[in-house]
């Protein structure tokens, strides 16, 4: 068994080192633990059986490695996931917000765009949306192709409706898409400020200064020194001042950049940069 | 470090965990030489208050974990709502929202199999009472490592069928009432 184990470190390290050669998506430093859940995942799903077999596969046929790319990432996402964080934009960010004449928001690692989708309907229910380009980035081709399409399940849109109701919504969600028969489509107007952008926080840089960046269920996803590469980012993208909105039980308290930020809602996970 | 011990105490629990995790954790000593890591099923759309509840009765320091944060000798860490949570190498948590596992999120599964992925035999795992399967292969997994694995005794548990699950899946694993788990914890002291 110990050695077995051994072996299946030796090969994920040697796939995700293949992964980067081969393609550039450096998956070095991501968290072991659900790396290593999810290879195996998809191991036993594609029927083969070793790791190695998954590394030959996918150096040898570019057209596997969307499908590799789908268990590396993990694509889960809600609209208005955490109202409460939703309901703090609103009520105690927003505000701020409105004294700037103009606005860059960067949604970064935005899956297939439900976060996206949810501030530029806040964003409009708030008057802010006409004077703010949104930045939407992620490092999954097939997860912006969705956003981008802004299309969702239907039976999903139970849960968007009332995330959306808790998060303080002055609308009804559906003024904002049209129903098909399984399927839910987002207005088109929504994207009319929205880049779309394949954008990695591991090996690529910043593209500009934004007044509010959010990315939420990402970093949980790297180890610490990729988290600290990550937040050094945005710190480099935020003025003094500028926000950063984090998941529910992300943290910056382990972060080398800790002294950059201060807590501004505390309970959700809302940061305001400091001068330093 | 020098001489810190490996491995943390792991422990699963679903229906009934309030009351026996209240047989258990606040009579543990303030010395406790491990980490001890709980993952009990909570509502993904509330905020979970056993961190607190613990915290007040125990003597050990009861917290609920976020991303990254570090396994100390002698704190209890609760998962929280709606993410699974993971041993990292180097002894951190890490957090995932990547799918229900057995319709749980967080799953006792998904953080008892990177328990033994990290720690190997310094692995314990612990299921208690519950309604479903959730505990079973995890427990499998640290056993199959080299790990110690316990189950609370069925006939003592409020929901037996998690007990009854991890035992068929995990035949060599000790059955315990709650007070044998608390005495076999307290001989990790000596
Ligand atoms: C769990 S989803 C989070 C979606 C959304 N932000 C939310 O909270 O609902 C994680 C996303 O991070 C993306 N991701 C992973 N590594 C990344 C990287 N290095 N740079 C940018 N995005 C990344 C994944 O492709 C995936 O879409």
């Amino acid at each position: 068994m110990e050695t077995f184990d051994r072996i299946e470190d030796i090969e994920i390290r040697l796939l995700l080192e293949a992964l980067y050669h081969r393609y550039h998506y450096d998956f070095r430093n991501y968290a072991m633990s659900s790396i290593r859940r999810r290879l195996r995942q998809a191991r036993e799903q594609m029927g083969v059986a070793t790791i190695s077999a998954l590394q030959e596969a996918v150096l040898h046929d570019p057209d596997m490695l969307p499908k590799l790319l789908r268990y590396l990432t993990v694509q889960v996402s809600e609209m208005f996931r955490d109202p409460g964080y939703f309901r703090a934009i609103r009520e105690k960010v927003v505000p701020h917000l409105k004294t700037y004449p103009s606005l860059k928001i960067w949604i970064a690692g935005c899956s297939s765009g439900e976060e996206l989708y949810s501030f530029v309907i806040l964003f409009r229910e708030e008057g802010l949306e006409e004077r703010t380009i949104f930045y939407a980035t992620d490092i999954n081709p097939d997860a912006l192709a969705q956003a981008e399409a802004g299309v969702y399940q239907v039976d999903r849109i139970r849960l968007f409706t009332e995330n959306h109701r808790r998060a303080g919504g002055r609308t009804s969600l559906s003024d904002h898409y049209r129903s098909g028969y399984d399927r839910c489509v987002f207005d088109r107007s929504l994207r009319r400020n929205v880049v779309f952008s394949d954008h990695s926080l591991v090996t690529d840089q910043v593209f500009g200064e934004m007044q509010l960046v959010s990315c939420r269920n990402v970093m949980i996803y790297f180890d610490r020194s990729l988290q600290d590469r990550a937040v050094g980012l945005f710190r480099e993208a935020l003025p003094r001042n500028g926000f950063l909105g984090l998941g529910a039980k992300e943290t910056l308290r382990f972060s080398r950049h800790a002294d950059a930020f201060r807590d501004f809602v505390r309970e959700e996970k809302i940061y305001q940069r400091t001068g330093t | 470090m020098t001489g810190a011990r490996r491995g943390a105490v792991m422990i699963g629990a679903s229906a009934g965990a309030l009351e026996v995790l209240s047989l258990i954790l606040p009579r543990l000593e303030s010395d406790f030489p491990l980490p001890v890591v709980v993952v009990v099923h909570v509502p993904p759309d509330r905020r979970s208050v056993l961190a607190a509840i613990f915290d007040a009765k125990c003597r050990l320091r009861a917290i609920e974990a976020e991303d990254k944060e570090p396994l100390a000798a002698g704190v209890i860490c609760f998962a929280p709502p709606d993410y699974h949570l993971l041993i990292e190498d180097g002894d951190t948590i890490a957090l995932s929202n990547e799918d229900q596992v057995l319709f749980s999120r967080p799953s006792i599964d998904v953080a008892f199999e990177s328990a033994a992925d990290v720690w190997g035999d310094a692995a314990i795992g612990i299921v208690l009472t519950g309604a479903n399967q959730d505990g079973a292969m995890g427990l499998k997994a640290i056993a199959a490592a080299g790990g110690t694995a316990i189950v609370q005794d069925p006939g003592e548990a409020y929901a037996r069928a998690m007990p009854e699950a991890a035992i068929a899946a995990c035949p060599e694993a000790l059955v315990l009432n709650a007070d044998g788990i608390l005495s076999y914890l307290q001989s990790i002291i000596r």
